[in-house]
């Protein structure tokens, strides 16, 4: 799939860096960067978008490995995690010693920190790929992470290291107080980090790093050693996770053992895999996805956890390409012109399939409520209906109408699957 | 998938966004605390008890101010990330008074940034109520006037603990053992320095500290415990660290007693049962057996009645409810948090459970009785984990550290 | 002296329990190619259903139960997810199993909640077995010992004297072959998967009470299974029991011994610096052998692998 676009993407490179359709989505990203806030204006607003924002720089860092290096990480938290650090600490010397450091700067040195680790990590973790590489970053990031709490004097101990990013010198007359004024750093970062990533993809060595993930015995043959180029992307990789780390560090002031351990490195490997490892939108939808999932379902449901790994479990069986992968499929209809065949289908299907969604997380909802609420709190509140999870009635029709919406499904699907070979298809008249 | 995106986005809109139109009705107080993961057990049950001590003990009086407490719980999953985040979500919902205990990490990074908050925001402050985390370092050098402890800090308890120990004479070899983090050394410091100036004679045979959270089997500790020959061990483990060490040196035939920070309830009580009996002593602040009086008795009975599966492990959050109520009752306002602050500074209040509490005002740090409790079923009324067994009071150390130094260099708003 | 026999004994325990789990993870990986990540989950969800099972009948019927039910539970997934996973690549399978041990963790919570369950040891075991210079060694550690070892013999025996183990030795080592040559490979994949998990089930039923039964467990024993099988070498059941007793010995020997750098430091004639309290470098003077006794097992298995990819007695590189 992903090799596919690559190939697609580079033939049509041919035709011009910087042509229209090139650059038309960039252009499109930064006007909604600069105009989100106007929608999300609250300070949580900020705070979740900028989280979003470090995620998604995170995300596609990792993705330079998993995606277009076939390299699976299980320990990249550490690279965030020690460019952060040393983002703090550098914050902390603003403060105490008086180094004149402006704050929008200071991610590129989070950024060199993390380069600086992984060129090491790397020098010996890179010698070989697949699960050689898999065990090693493990390895690699349970020692780090374990040694974050034993060595205090760097790390903080369990209570981490925490700075004031207010500190240093004012930047044309911002002082970085305000969540508002981080996120427009943030966003700034956010978008220079990503089209750096892209034009890295589009470099030969981001090329060749495709190559080596596919077959790395005949890119050895064609002249390029298989460990330079995983060196060369781990360290690149490095980097960026490094950036994202110096924005954690700005936007929470603080950092500590959980933004090195393996919990962090499993969650950005979900995320990277939730939105498609063979696009380069794949990790920022998976960010974006996550984020909300992670901040927002968990104000509404104590069992959101388990929600997020079903969801991550299903993906991974039934869309491996992502929820990039998604949107992806639906690329040819388009250009065939025929995307309105889907659009009754889908309208047809929209409703049965929210229901069915609804109502299994409904069956959930009321038995986790008759299992652990406390005794005589048999009232609970669901999509605004105040039932009694302990009766009978309530279950017995959350899974009637989970059974039956999906017995319309069913039905429905045959139709569908009509509809898309038919928008899938060429005519080969015309 | 674009469908989906824009309903998430919906949702985030709504849950962000709605805010202060449904604030005015009630006084509210974000528990911002682990609802999932491996230590939501701890959050859950103060969870409830939070709800109802804000039910019980301020609406059931009609609420203060003509207005009701209510508990808001946002679920931080022990991650300092994570809790500012809802930290943030909490105060643009109107919350002005945010709850915490768990974790001395999450302390220590909240009250942080509630500092930094309250300077770059003075029309929107908020007041840190911890009930819990007992890092000595929050009322101490990162003290501030947001912050007000309500549990008996690190030292206080060691305070109490090694009164207790150095009147027993039977006592001449102590063996420290706890987690590797800022509280397991405070811990072990304390006990040093206390017991070296309470008891010289007394051997520390062993002070150790293993990794949190990664030992799988504690039996190595046991034994090198054993061979000391320690007539008492001292340990502040919590959790499944608690659960393993305790299970481990009395599996390897040790039976004297083990001085605990956190060996109850939680399922911990139940998982102790009979083997713990005459070994596991806590030291803690709040008596339910014997109940101190009926009140206490007739709470802890309609506690149990609402939350069966549940316990009061944390008495001490009843007199948080009450304190606040009076606070913001003598303040005459729910939103002057300066007012607020200043009224819960220096109070003194009679507690549900029998002891005088007062809210020091050098360093927020609250003095009240600090009790060596007992594991066992003996005269047990209010037991834990449904289990029959509970925590009985041995001893009792009146107001305890009530003239304690501390380092805090309390800097107060106007 | 006394002490070091004991501690022999208690890491030979440690270190059989974790055969239990690396013997069916090998298994599935030299057969599978999949590294499976959930393999602890299933070690967490036999300790879970034994404990549930203990609360009808009692300690015993749920040892023979619980990790049948296991690897019902176990097969069922590789039946119908992980195979289905299978052909999109190995990258996508391993990343199945991360998701599943989540859902797994999720799942035990959602049934059991988060507190410790209080699982018991039968009252038939509550009694030392014997001790050495005070310290007590529960009857119900000699008792994991012999399941343990009844474990290994049976499982010995299967691979090496039935046809089914010869199918299974064959595809460790030639697995396309195995296929040609028209054996039901996916068959005996679910077999093997159903097996391995029911051996994880088996070690949580025996381990529950000592350990712990509560949603963390299967967390805190996780990545350190693939630490042992990576260091044993992928596909060898003799490397694993190596890898698994010396990976045993080594955390009971480091947590029993505290030797500090500082002691280190001093005798090969480095001075203590007077005030640590500001020196970048404390941390290192304070550093016990306990303190970094779990991590060792990492620092190993980045050694082996930097210098001998395949293990200790690996028959093939990944």
């Amino acid at each position: 799939m992903s090799a596919v676009s690559d190939a697609e993407a580079a033939r049509r490179g041919k035709s011009g860096l910087f042509s229209l359709a090139k650059t038309a989505p960039w252009f499109i990203a930064a006007v909604l960067l600069i105009c989100l806030p106007l929608v999300f204006n609250s300070g949580a607003g900020f705070t979740v978008m900028n989280q979003m924002a470090i995620t998604i720089i995170f995300a596609l860092a990792y993705n330079m490995l998993l995606g277009q290096g076939g390299m699976l990480s299980f320990g990249h938290a550490v690279y965030m995690g020690l460019g952060g650090f040393f983002c703090v600490h550098l914050m902390n010397m603003v403060e105490y010693d008086g180094l004149m450091l402006p704050l929008p700067l200071l991610p590129l040195f989070g950024g060199l920190f993390g380069l600086l680790f992984a060129f090491i990590i790397g020098s010996f973790s890179t010698r070989r790929a697949g699960t050689v590489f898999a065990m090693i970053s493990l390895g690699v990031g349970e020692l780090i992470a374990s040694l974050s709490i034993i060595v205090v004097a760097f790390f903080g101990g369990e209570e981490g290291v925490s700075g004031d990013r207010t500190m240093g010198p004012e930047v044309a007359g911002f002082d970085f107080a305000q969540q508002s004024e981080v996120y427009y750093l943030t966003a700034a970062w956010l978008f220079i980090s990503a089209l750096a990533m892209f034009l890295y993809s589009r470099t030969p060595i981001g090329r060749i790093s495709n190559a080596v993930r596919d077959n790395e015995e005949r890119a050895e043959f064609l002249g390029y050693s298989q460990r330079y180029v995983r060196w060369i992307s781990f360290c690149a990789s490095g980097f960026f996770a490094g950036i994202a780390g110096g924005l954690f560090a700005i936007n929470f002031e603080i950092l500590t053992e959980e933004n090195l351990n393996l919990a962090t490195s499993g969650s950005i490997l979900l995320i990277t895999f939730l939105g498609g490892v063979g696009f380069f939108l794949g990790p920022v939808i998976g960010a974006i996805v996550f984020t909300l999932l992670q901040t927002v379902l968990s104000l509404y449901t104590e069992i959101w956890a388990l929600y997020v790994g079903l969801l991550f479990v299903l993906t991974v069986m039934f869309f491996p390409s992502g929820l990039a992968g998604v949107i992806a499929i639906h690329v040819r209809p388009w250009q065939l012109g025929k995307i309105g065949l889907l659009a009754a289908p889908y309208l047809k299907m929209i409703v049965p399939a929210a229901l069915f969604v609804f109502s299994c997380a409904a069956v959930l909802e009321i038995l986790f409520h008759a299992r652990h609420a406390a005794l005589g709190e048999e009232e609970m509140w669901l999509y605004g209906l105040t039932i009694n999870s302990q009766g009978v009635w309530p279950l017995t029709i959350a899974i009637a109408i989970a059974v039956v919406s999906l017995i319309i499904l069913k039905r429905l699907a045959p139709s569908l699957k009509e509809a898309w070979d038919e928008a899938n298809h060429q005519e080969t008249g015309s | 998938m674009r469908k989906l995106t824009g309903l998430l986005l919906g949702v985030a809109i709504a849950g962000l966004t709605a805010t202060a139109s449904f604030a005015a009705d009630t006084i509210k107080f974000a528990f911002i605390d682990p609802l999932s993961g491996p230590f939501a057990a701890t959050g859950q049950q103060g969870l409830s008890q939070y709800k109802f001590a804000a039910d019980e003990l301020v609406n059931k009086k009609g609420g203060v101010l003509g207005k009701e407490f209510e508990i808001v719980a946002f679920d931080n999953k022990i991650s300092p990330k994570e809790s500012l985040i809802q930290l943030q979500v909490a105060i643009d919902q109107g919350i002005r008074f945010i709850v915490q205990g768990n974790s001395s990490g999450v302390a220590n990074a909240l009250t942080d940034a509630i500092k930094k908050h309250n300077k770059r925001n003075p029309d929107a402050r908020v007041l840190f109520l911890n009930y819990s985390a007992v890092d000595p370092a929050l009322t101490n050098d990162k003290c501030n006037f947001w912050h007000f402890r309500f549990d008996a800090n690190a030292d206080i308890k060691m305070d109490a603990l090694t009164d207790i120990i150095a009147a027993n004479d039977d006592i001449k070899k102590v063996y420290l053992i706890g987690q590797d983090y800022s509280f397991g050394k405070a811990v072990a410091a304390a006990a040093v320095k206390m017991l070296g100036e309470k008891r010289p004679d007394i051997e520390i045979v062993g002070n150790e500290l293993h990794p949190i959270g990664r030992v799988k089997d504690f039996t190595p500790y046991a034994r090198k415990i054993m061979s000391s020959g320690a007539d008492a061990m001292i340990t502040g483990n919590w959790g499944a660290d608690m659960v393993g060490l305790g299970k481990s040196v009395i599996a390897a035939g040790y039976d004297n007693p083990i001085y605990t920070y956190y060996a109850a309830a939680d399922g911990i009580t139940k998982t102790f049962g009979a083997d713990g009996k005459g070994k596991v002593k806590l030291v803690g602040e709040g008596q339910l057996n014997p109940p101190p009086n009926d009140r206490a008795d007739a709470y802890a009975k309609a506690f149990k009645a609402k939350y069966p599966d549940t316990d009061i492990g944390q008495p001490r959050i009843a007199n948080v409810m009450e304190m606040l109520a009076k606070a913001i009752d003598q303040a005459g306002s729910d939103t002057d948090m300066v007012a607020i602050g200043k009224a819960l500074e220096g109070m003194e209040h009679d507690s549900l459970w029998g002891t005088k509490v007062f809210m020091r005002p050098d360093d927020h740090q609250v003095i009240q009785n600090v009790h060596i409790l007992a594991h066992t079923d003996d005269g047990v009324s209010h037991d834990f984990d449904n289990s029959g067994y509970g925590l009985v009071v041995e001893s009792t150390v009146e107001m305890a550290s009530a003239d304690a130094p501390t380092t805090c260099k309390m800097d107060r708003p106007e | 002296m006394s002490l070091l026999a004991v501690n022999l004994l208690d890491g030979l325990v440690t270190g059989l329990l974790l055969f239990m789990l690396c013997s069916g993870l090998t298994l599935i990986f030299s057969m599978m190619g999949v590294l499976n990540f959930a393999h602890a989950s299933f070690y967490m969800l036999g300790a879970y259903f034994a404990y549930q099972i203990s609360t009808y009948v009692g300690f015993w019927p749920g040892l023979i139960i619980a990790p049948v039910a296991v690897g019902i539970a176990g097969a069922l997934i590789e039946r119908y997810g992980l195979r289905r996973v299978h052909q999109y690549g190995h990258v996508p399978e391993l990343i199945f199993t991360f998701g599943l041990a989540l859902l797994i963790e999720e799942v035990v919570q959602f049934f059991w909640g988060k507190s410790h369950m209080a699982y018991y040891e039968p009252e038939v075991f509550k009694f030392a077995a014997f001790s050495i210079a005070g310290n007590a060694f529960p009857a119900y550690k000699v008792f994991m010992i012999f399941v343990a070892i009844a474990i290994f013999l049976v499982l010995l025996y299967i691979l090496t004297r039935t046809r089914v183990g010869l199918i299974i030795q064959a595809a460790l080592s030639y697995p396309a072959t195995v296929q040609n040559l028209g054996h039901n490979v996916p068959l005996v994949f679910m077999g093997v998967f159903g097996v391995g998990t029911a051996m994880a089930g088996l070690a949580g039923v025996i381990a529950g009470p000592v350990l712990g039964t509560f949603p963390g467990m299967a967390v805190v024993l996780g990545s350190i299974v693939f630490v042992t099988i990576v260091i044993g070498g992928l596909g060898s059941l003799w490397g694993a029991l190596i890898a698994s007793l010396l990976i045993g010995w080594m955390q009971t020997f480091a947590a029993s011994y505290n030797v500090t750098m500082a002691d280190i430091l001093m005798a090969v004639g480095i001075d203590k610096p007077v005030d640590l309290s500001d020196n970048a470098l404390r941390d290192l003077w304070t550093l016990t052998l306990p303190q970094i006794g779990p991590i060792l097992p990492y620092l190993l298995m980045v050694l082996v692998l930097v210098i001998r990819p395949r293990g200790l007695l690996g028959k093939r590189e990944t």
